[in-house]
Formats: C-alpha cells, sequence, structure tokens
C-alpha cells in the first residue's frame, strides 16, 4: 500500500453521497419497525436495509476501490446477489409462522387459501 | 459429460463465484473452483433437486432491470410511508392473486422477487400452487395491482421455465 492513487474529487462525493443515502434508508428501516404498529406492516421497512441500503453500499464499494485500483473491482456485487437468494427463506418463515399465530388466535385475517386439504400435493 | 456434470449451469455458475470471490485466475484457483462446481452437484443429489429447464436469456435480463426499478420505486414509497406513518398510517392489506404459473423453480424465484420487493410480503401459497397470498404495504385498489403483478412478474418467469 505504499503507492495509492489519488482519488478525483467527483468520485469521493459519489462514494459519500451513496453511503450516506444506505445509511438514511436503513435508519428509516429501523424507525419503521419503531412506528408501526402491526405485525405485518413491520415486516416491510426492515427489507430498505437488505435492499437498497446494501446496493448503495454494494455501489459505493465498486466505485472507490475501482478508482483506487484503476481497474474495475466488482465483486461486491454478490452481496447483494447472495442476499436477494437467502433473505426469502427468513421472511417466509416469518410471514407463515406469523400467520399460523394469528388465525390460531382469530385475528383479522384472510382465511387459509388453500380449497380443501385433498387437493394438495 | 452428462454423467460426470449433471447440472452443467449450477457448476459453471459456482465455479465463476469462486473465482470472482477469490479475485483471481491462478491455476489453483481454477482447479479449485472446477472441484467445487464437480462436487456440489454430486453432494446435492440426495436432495433430489427437481430438474431446471431454463429459457429466453433475454427475458431473464428484462426481468431483472423491471424488478431492480420496482425494487427502487417500492423502496422510496415504503420509507415515504414509514416517515409519515403518525399522520397517514399506510393503508396496508392482504391481497390473493389466483396464479397460473406451477413450475417450483419459477415460484421460488417469485418468491425471491416479491421479498426482494419491499412493499410486498409472500404470505401463503395455496396447496395446489393456484393462488398466493401477498401482503401488500400501500395499496387503494386490488385489480390494478394484480394485473400489474401478473403482467410483469408472473408472465415472464412462465415464458423462463414453462
Amino acid at each position: 500500500m505504499n503507492e495509492v492513487n489519488q482519488l478525483p474529487m467527483w468520485l469521493e462525493v459519489v462514494t459519500a453521497v451513496l453511503l450516506l443515502l444506505s445509511s438514511l434508508f436503513a435508519l428509516t428501516g429501523a424507525l419503521g419497525l419503531l412506528r408501526l404498529k402491526d405485525f405485518f406492516q413491520r415486516m416491510h421497512p426492515p427489507a430498505l436495509a437488505s435492499t437498497i441500503g446494501t446496493w448503495c453500499v454494494a455501489l459505493a464499494s465498486i466505485l472507490y476501490f475501482s478508482g483506487l485500483k484503476q481497474a474495475p473491482v466488482i465483486h461486491a456485487w454478490l452481496i447483494p446477489i447472495l442476499l436477494a437468494i437467502t433473505v426469502p427463506v427468513t421472511t417466509l418463515l416469518l410471514a407463515r409462522a406469523a400467520l399460523f399465530r394469528k388465525r390460531m388466535s382469530g385475528d383479522d385475517v384472510p382465511a387459509e387459501i388453500s380449497s380443501g386439504r385433498d387437493r394438495g400435493h | 459429460m452428462k454423467r460426470l456434470f449433471p447440472a452443467p449451469l449450477l457448476s459453471l455458475s459456482l465455479w465463476l463465484l469462486w473465482l470472482v470471490l477469490n479475485l483471481s485466475i491462478s491455476p489453483g484457483n481454477l482447479l479449485l473452483g472446477a472441484l467445487l462446481g464437480f462436487l456440489a452437484p454430486i453432494l446435492m443429489a440426495p436432495l433430489r433437486p427437481l430438474p431446471v429447464r431454463i429459457r429466453r436469456p433475454g427475458t431473464i435480463l428484462r426481468l431483472i432491470a423491471r424488478v431492480g426499478i420496482d425494487v427502487v420505486i417500492s423502496n422510496l414509497q415504503v420509507a415515504r410511508g414509514v416517515w409519515r406513518a403518525h399522520r397517514h398510517p399506510p393503508r396496508s392489506r392482504f391481497v390473493t392473486i389466483p396464479l397460473e404459473l406451477r413450475d417450483a423453480h419459477g415460484l421460488a424465484a417469485l418468491s425471491m422477487i416479491t421479498t426482494v420487493v419491499p412493499g410486498t410480503i409472500w404470505s401463503e401459497l395455496a396447496l395446489d400452487r393456484s393462488a398466493l397470498l401477498l401482503h401488500v404495504f400501500e395499496l387503494d385498489d386490488d385489480a390494478p395491482f394484480i394485473q400489474h403483478f401478473k403482467d410483469t412478474y408472473e408472465r415472464p418467469l412462465m415464458e423462463i421455465f414453462e
């Protein structure tokens, strides 16, 4: 690391803006958990952090390190892709469990949408 | 060849993933990545994965671009809904969407799309895969939303997987 390239000003500004945007979205996601009352409503805001929040950080990292090394460094883009594959697993589990509990306790949620158990595979 | 690599697409993506993660195309990494691509499908065979057939790369790229745009729009909508939640509580609601897509991989891709878009939560799939229960963060009218969902996501997935 004895030879560090000087980053152009505009690249530093773009990186900083992307990082700020990302933290703003993550903050909004956390605020959503605090402000919203209903369980299913509260499942939406955390997705802000796992989608656009992560995208902005990944993009900032790609731009910054590509600028430093004077060559494209794009492997940070794998993070949003791997997140998109793994996040649905927990989200689906949470939603299914919440729906089951709310139905059991007679809350105001839609009834089961499968018509009869015998039709399943 | 078919017996050595039962899932060539998976093997190839794992190999590429390994090389990108290590940021190197040295002979050692080429070999390790190839070994990973060769072993992973064999180790996964006891899980009995369904054979998958993917077509229409153009449709795939268009769908990815479309989802990317929708994710940004939906992010802004949910963020706005959160910031003004005190004065205007979001009109969230469950929507039942009739499905024509039956392929398991297509449905998995659809569940990924609904999860990545912050405004929608995949809540339940009917046992016979004929309907889907979605929770939508902000919604006034069911019919246009269902139409948009089927046109932009379900139809391309049917073209790709069926």
